[in-house]
Formats: C-alpha cells, structure tokens, sequence
C-alpha cells in the first residue's frame, strides 16, 4: 500500500507537470499555425468592422500571453470557453462526448485483452507443432494491418456486401433517447434495458473490433514471447513434476509472471487506441471525442481543440498511471517495496 | 522376489539430428524402496539426463533409443504421457537444484505447497494447508505460519529450498529425484540441507536418486552409488565397497580429488589426465563393439 500511495502522489505531480505543458504547446502552436478561426465563422463579405467585433468577443485581439492567461484561468475554474463552431460550452460538448469515446475505448481494451490473451496462450500450449507456426504467421499479418484498415473492410463486409450490422451512429435514431448520463450502454444495462443495449453493443461491434484488433496482435506477440520464457524456467519444471497439466502449467504458473512486462508494454500501445479513435469514430459517425476533434481542427474552433487535447493528454497519462499501479500490484516484489 | 522401486535396463539416449551423439550408454540401475542411490559424475557425463528421464522431462534434443525404465514393474516409457504424468505427479517428486529459481515468484508458499496435495490427495483447503504446516515444521522452519504466506522472494536460499524439500515429501511419494540440490547453497547451508534431506528420506522410508558430482557428500547420504563417465557406468555399488576399494581409476581419482573432512590440511589432488584418456579408450572399444554388432 505505502509503494502504491508513493507512486500515486509522484504520477499525480507529474500529471499537473504534463498536462499545463501540453496546455502551452498547444496553445501556441494553434496560434502560430495559419487559418483565422474567425475567417471561418463569418462568410466572405463580411465588413472589417465585424470581424473586429467578433474577434474581440472571443479575446482573439488581445496579446497571446493575455488570452493564454484567461484561458487558463478559466480552465482552474471549470470554464473551457464556448466553442466557436458549435456555439456551446465547451466543458458541456466534452462531457457528452466524452463517455461514448470512453464505452468504446474501454470495451475495444476488453476486447483486445481477452482475444489477445487467449490467442497468446492457445499458441503456447501449441508451441513447437505446426499450429504455433500458423498462429505466429496469422498474428504478424494482424500486426500490419492498422485500425482504419480494419474499420474499412469491416464497412464492406458487414455494412455493405453483408449488411448484418449498422454502420453508423451510436444507437437507433428512431429510439427515443431516455438516458439521464450520456453512459449509454452502462446505462441501459443497469437499468435492465436490454434491448436498447443490445441495439447500442451492433453499433459498437465493428469500431471496437476495428480498434480492438491492432492491439490484441501486439498483445499476443509481447504476451506469447513472455510466456514461452516463463515456460522454461525451473519453476515450471518443477510443477510439470508435479503432474500438473500443460494448461495449468501455462495459466496457473506462466501466465502471472508474463502478464507484468506484457502489460507495460500493451499500455503504451493502448494510448495508440485511444489516438485511433480520432479516425474510427470518424468513419462509423460514432459520436465520441474523436469524431469531434476531426470536426474541431477543420472549424479552427481553438477553444474546443484545447479543450479536446487536455481530455486527450488527461486520458492518456491516466491510462499510464493505471498500468503502472497494475504492474506494482501484479508484482510481489515491486508490492513489497523490495 | 518383489520388483524394484525403481528398475533402470540398458538405457541409451542420444542427441544429434539423427541420433548419432550418445549420451547415455547402456546404463542399468536398481534401486530397492527406503534407498538412496547417488549418481556422481564430472560435468555433462549424464546424471541430470538419467534423472530427467525417469521424471520423463527430458529436453527436446535429447532422445531415448532404448532399454527401460520401470517403476513398481510399471514401463514408463511405453506408458501414454498423461498416464505416465498422473501416475509420477503423484508417486515422483523433484529437489531441484537451484531453489532461488525453482519456486515460482508470483505465488505464495502456501499455493506452492498445497497445490499438489489438493490435486492428487484431493485435500480441502484446510486440510492442504494443516498438512503443509506439519511439513514446514517437520523441515525445521522457523514460523511456518509467516512463512506461507510469504512470497518466494522474501525467503533465503536456505529456507527456499527447505519450502522445496517439504514439497517434494508431501504427497509421501516412493522416489525423490535431488539434482545437485545443495551446489547452489552456501557451504555451511549445505551440511544441513544434505542432513534433512537424509532424516526425511529415512523418515518416510522414501527412495532417493541423489545427483552429485561431489564422492563425499555420497559417502554422507547414498547406500548405494554409480559412477558415470560420458554416460556410461565406470562403477557401481554399496558407497561403503566403492570408498573401502574403489575397482575403477576413475573412482579412485574422483575420491582424491574430494576434500577430506578428516583430513582437513590435504590439498585436492586434480583428476590426473591419464584417467580420462584411460574412460575415453574404454568408451571408444564400447562403442566399436557396439557398432560391430549392428
Ligand atoms: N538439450 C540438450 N540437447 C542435446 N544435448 C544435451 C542437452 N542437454 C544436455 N546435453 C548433453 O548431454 C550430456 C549430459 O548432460 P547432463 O546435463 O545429463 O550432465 P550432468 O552429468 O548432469 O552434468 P552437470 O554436472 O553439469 O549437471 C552433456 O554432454 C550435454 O552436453
Ligand atoms: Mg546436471
């Protein structure tokens, strides 16, 4: 417990650390990059003096150093501004949003996991026959090919030649929405409406599968070497004397010792995913925080791209301080503080 | 007269793409139930491969050509592999020889100790973990209640491979396979080790393989020893004949190349090259009078 608290309180310093860098580097780099988010606002007749104006409301005319200043101190009060495009509290849009990116993204992790996982221990058990030689092959074409390659056969296959599944949206339009959170698969399932979870499961299959894939590929590689090395050690030696079966062996004293170093490397693969939502929730419409950064950088809408890049740098260094906590946990050594 | 405990005939093994580099050469053994029988060798003459084969964990590289191995009568080598895992999970346990290795680090002692009592004896977790308590103590281990729960790592060399005693007595198998269980251990650790495991095996009248290169520790727990050299027996027989008139210049070199604890000023003598060139020639006539028979 006191490993664990220790490494919490230096994560969460270091958090601050990042995300006010990242704050800064964006902000500049949106300000020094061409496009005038107000050019896009308004059309092309508009007067000088109107765009003045409109510029002004937003705070666009001050010095940078200023308009940073009032960004920033009204991101320490919760306010994020209101996005230009939208002409809605940006803070409101993200908290919308937000949750759909998170269902997908945590399911896609799920699904990653256990496809991943099951298919490194498969070829495990199959080591030295012709089986492991095909898993191998399988997996390292799995490994070339990237998410929106996989979202765009699977529109294809499954949205076009054989349409089985929806292609786009998070649920049915048709059916009212009668959520109170915007968690809406949580939702509807602990409220024991099924349907309406199982409407929203058929929109989620092919983006999560789209983004679930790469990563399962990289978790079988790194999971599948970390296994056949804890095959050979004398540990396992003495357990196959024992009399224990080969899936024990693998499961019961392989598996605990090769998850540590495959989860530390599966958790930066998995801030990739969540990058790669940007794209897939792109091409199935699913309204998430991806959809709405492509929407956000072509609108130059700068008060919700910040907004946006904070969540994004936010999730990614929460999902580093997950598997680092994990690896302590997972690690009696480490839990020891040894 | 009643089989053996466990019969070794005539075994050969190989390695090489076809076969063709022998590693065991025609060993035969006997051991008879309660009796500890030492394998001694330089290194790479084949104790591990004769331990492994009765355990039937040899490496993919190396293969039996031929002879038996029984135990109770019962062929292990023409027994199907899942008969033969049940039939040595529950009758065949192992004292490996590096205990910081051989115990598995995410698991408590506890799991490790219990593990297999609850699979062959089909023991409750309660009566598992009694059971592994009795055997903690029964190796003098100081606070076996801390001990369980504990994590191999926070244990000593020491006290790891105690854990791994007690685990290779606690189904009561007929046969303990020690390899070279106390090289890896400080010197003064390894008295104590090799005395345990004695006061164990006489104990639960258990038979013991016992793997060493060192004549001295057999001289201290086997009744019985073979002598190998490439894989091929130099001598064999009571430790008690085998020290008292050693037949073979190889024992007799091996013996002077032992630290003599009642002499304790002797320097060691090394192997004088003569004996091995004398093994060599002996092996190479082995091998042409058995390729002369093919
Ligand atoms: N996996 C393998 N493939 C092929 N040959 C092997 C393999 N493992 C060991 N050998 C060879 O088998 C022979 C006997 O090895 P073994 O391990 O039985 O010796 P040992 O008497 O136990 O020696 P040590 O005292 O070093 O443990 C050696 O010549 C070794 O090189
Ligand atoms: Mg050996």
């Amino acid at each position: 417990m006191r490993v664990i608290a220790a490494v919490l309180a230096k994560r969460i310093g270091m958090a601050i650390v990042t995300l006010f860098g990242v704050a800064v580097v964006v902000f500049l780099l949106l300000r020094v990059a061409p496009g005038d988010p107000v050019a896009m606002m308004i059309g092309a007749g508009a007067s000088a003096a109107d765009v003045a104006e409109l510029r002004a409301r937003y705070g666009l005319d001050q010095p940078l150093l200023v308009q940073f200043g009032i960004w920033l101190a009204g991101v320490l009060r919760g306010d994020f501004g209101v996005s230009i495009s939208l002409h809605r509290d940006v803070l409101e849009l993200l908290s919308e949003r937000l949750p759909a990116t998170l269902e997908l993204a945590t399911a896609a992790c799920a699904v990653a996991v256990g496809l991943g996982g099951a298919i490194a221990i498969a070829g495990t058990l199959v080591r030295g026959r012709k089986a492991e030689a095909a898993v191998d092959g399988v997996n390292g074409l799995m490994l070339a090919v990237p998410d929106f390659v996989w979202a765009l056969a699977f529109v294809l296959v499954l949205g076009v030649l054989w349409p089985v599944l929806p292609l786009s949206g998070r649920m049915d339009p048709s059916v009212g929405v009668p959520f109170v959170s915007h968690f809406y698969l949580i939702e509807s399932l602990l409220r024991g409406r099924f349907a309406i979870a199982g409407d929203i499961v058929a929109h989620m299959v092919m983006p999560v599968l789209a983004l679930a894939l790469p990563l399962a590929a990289v978790i079988v590689r790194i999971l599948k070497e970390a296994l056949s090395e804890a095959m050979m050690q004398d540990y396992v030696l003495v357990a196959r004397v024992k009399g224990f079966s080969e899936s024990r062996l693998v499961i019961g004293e392989a598996l605990r010792n090769a998850v540590g170093p495959t989860l530390a490397l599966t958790g930066v693969q998995f801030t990739f995913l969540i990058g790669g939502t940007v794209i897939v929730e792109r091409i199935f419409a699913y309204p998430g925080i991806g959809a709405m950064a492509i929407d956000a950088v072509i609108n130059r809408d700068l008060p919700l791209i910040q907004g946006l890049v904070l969540v994004f740098g936010a999730l990614f260094i929460l999902v580093n301080l997950a598997v680092d906590l994990g690896a302590v946990a997972l690690n009696p050594r480490l839990r020891h503080g040894g | 007269m009643t089989a053996p405990l466990l019969s070794i005939s005539h075994l050969n093994a190989v390695t090489g793409r076809n076969g063709e580099t022998p590693i065991l050469r025609d060993v035969s053994l006997d051991i008879a139930a309660g009796e500890v029988h030492g394998l001694v060798g330089e290194s790479g003459a084949g104790k591990s491969t004769i331990a492994k084969a009765i355990l039937g964990i040899l490496p993919r590289g190396i293969r039996i050509a031929s002879g038996s191995i029984a135990l109770e009568g019962v062929d292990l080598l023409t027994l199907d592999a899942s008969s033969r895992r049940k039939l040595l999970g529950a009758t065949v346990s192992l004292i490996p020889q590096d205990p910081l290795t051989a115990l598995n680090p995410g698991r408590r002692i506890e799991a490790q100790l219990t593990d297999g009592l609850r699979l062959w004896r089909g023991l409750s977790a309660a009566d598992a973990r009694l059971r592994a308590l009795q055997l903690l103590d029964e190796v003098q281990m100081a606070e076996p209640e801390r001990v369980m729960k504990a994590f191999p790592h926070e244990l000593s060399g020491g006290m790891r491979q105690r854990v791994l005693i007690a685990a290779a007595f606690a189904l009561e198998p007929k046969l303990v396979i020690a390899d070279e269980p106390t090289t890896a251990l400080d010197v003064t650790v390894q008295k104590q080790i090799l005395r345990l495991i004695r006061a164990m095996q006489e104990r639960h009248g258990t038979g013991v393989v016992f793997v060493t290169h060192d004549l001295g520790v057999v001289a201290q727990i086997c009744d019985r020893a073979t002598l190998l050299y490439m894989g091929k027996t130099m001598e064999q027989g009571r430790v008690k004949d085998l020290l008292d008139a050693p037949r073979h210049p190889y024992t007799r070199a091996l013996m002077d190349a032992c630290p003599r604890y009642d002499q304790p000023g002797r320097g060691l003598a090394p192997v004088p090259e003569t004996v091995f060139a004398d093994c060599r020639a002996e092996i190479a006539a082995f091998d042409r009078e058995r390729a002369g028979h093919v």
